[in-house]
This record gives structure tokens, C-alpha cells and sequence, in this order.
């Protein structure tokens, strides 16, 4: 009976975090300028990591944390690499 | 759907307590990402899910696992700690970004503007310029019009 409801409970949660990775591409595709499309993608991955984390709860393997710090890292420096190139229109100078 | 680990009803409920607040939390930030109407409100809306969203699932992932093999888990708090740290300083380059975009692009439509003005006001004087010189013209050619008379000379 618990199994059942904290399955409920998981699937309603990821469903919750489909939904705001979608309204985050919506926001990715309208955002009327690049900084707005950059701030989209850093809460997309923000949220595609926790949807990460929630599949190693609903699994119980312990491999999911490791992908989910890569894409904390990856997207920190995507997301910085970005800034820098917005700012300076160059990202190694 | 049916998959979910088989843990105790306690620690079960505070699972599922936990993923449904971290998730319900970082569908919040994505709302307010989408609603809010200038780049620098919705700068903040996301951090809602860096923080607390992730705060709370990562508590309901080392619930679970510290549940599952009998000892204490807390690596997962590497996530967090790596998240709180790292996102600060890519959204304050990001936010410096945008101000220092909206200042060249205020500045330039200024310039354009004062180019534009210089622009208008220099066809004015031409037209204005063309239009004495049209009229001193036609005054020359007028038949029986002595250039010299105008002057009084004879």
C-alpha cells in the first residue's frame, strides 16, 4: 500500500517537473532576447536534473547522482561561457 | 508507474512529502520564468527550484537511500552544495550581461536619434538654401529686369 502511494506521489511529481520543463522551452522559443533564452536554458537543465535525481529515487540506483552532477556542471559552465560571449562577443580571449 | 523502492510507511511519507514539495516548488520558479514580464524579474523566478526544489529533493534522495542500504548516505548533498555554489556566479555574469546589452543598445539608439536630427535639420537648410536660391533666380530672369537698376545705378 505505501509502495503504491509513494508511486503516485513520485509520478505526480515528475509529471509536475514535465510541465516545467516545458513551460521553460516555451519560454527557450519566445524569449524576446538572448538573455531571456539563456535564463530558459539555465532552468531547464536545473530542472531536468531534478527529474534526473527523482528517477534514481523511483530506480533506488545510486548511478543517477553521478549523471546529475555532470549536468550541474556541465550547465554552470554553459551557462557562464554563454554570459561571457553575450558580454564580449568572445569567450577566450 | 508501479515502480517506486519499497521502504518503510514512515519513510515513505516523507519521501513522497519531500518530491512533491521540491517539484511543486520548481514548477512555481518555471511559472514564474514564463509570467513575469521584464528579463530581470524573471532572473529570479528559477532560483526558486536551485534552492529549495533542489533542497528538498535532494533530502527526499538521501531519505531514500539512507533507507535502502542501511547506512547513512549524505553524498548527495555534494549536489546541492556544488548547485548553491555555482549558480550565483553564472546568473550574477549573466544579469551583468544583460545590463551591460541594455546599456550599448540604449546608447546607440541615442546616437541614432542625434543623427537623425542632425540629418533632418541639414535637409532643412538645404531646401531652404535651394528655395532663396530658386527665388533670386527667377527674380534675375524676369523680362525687362535691370540687374544694375535695382542697385540705382544707370
Amino acid at each position: 500500500m505505501t509502495r503504491e502511494v509513494l508511486a503516485i506521489a513520485l509520478f505526480v511529481a515528475q509529471a509536475m517537473l514535465a510541465l516545467a520543463l516545458c513551460l521553460c522551452v516555451y519560454r527557450l522559443i519566445r524569449g524576446p532576447r538572448a538573455q531571456d533564452r539563456v535564463t530558459a536554458i539555465d532552468s531547464l537543465y536545473m530542472n531536468a536534473l531534478l527529474s534526473i535525481v527523482l528517477v534514481g529515487i523511483r530506480t533506488g540506483s545510486e548511478l543517477y547522482f553521478e549523471a546529475a552532477l555532470v549536468i550541474a556542471l556541465a550547465g554552470f559552465t554553459s551557462t557562464s561561457a554563454v554570459a561571457k560571449f553575450l558580454m564580449r562577443g568572445e569567450v577566450i580571449e | 508507474m508501479n515502480l517506486a523502492p519499497d521502504l518503510p510507511p514512515i519513510a515513505a511519507l516523507a519521501v513522497a512529502v519531500l518530491a512533491l514539495t521540491g517539484a511543486a516548488v520548481a514548477l512555481t520558479g518555471a511559472i514564474g520564468l514564463l509570467r513575469f514580464k521584464t528579463f530581470y524579474d524573471r532572473v529570479h523566478p528559477p532560483t526558486l527550484s536551485t534552492s529549495l526544489g533542489l533542497f528538498c529533493i535532494v533530502l527526499a534522495s538521501i531519505v531514500t537511500f539512507s533507507v535502502l542500504g542501511t547506512r547513512l548516505a549524505i553524498h548527495e548533498l555534494l549536489l546541492f552544495f556544488f548547485v548553491t555554489m555555482t549558480l550565483p556566479v553564472s546568473m550574477m555574469l549573466l544579469a551583468r550581461a544583460a545590463l551591460f546589452r541594455d546599456r550599448v543598445e540604449a546608447f546607440d539608439k541615442e546616437l541614432a536619434a542625434e543623427v537623425r536630427a542632425a540629418a533632418q535639420q541639414e535637409a532643412a537648410d538645404l531646401a531652404a538654401a535651394q528655395a532663396e536660391a530658386a527665388a533670386l533666380a527667377a527674380v534675375d530672369e524676369r523680362p525687362g529686369h535691370d540687374e544694375d537698376a535695382a542697385y540705382g545705378r544707370d
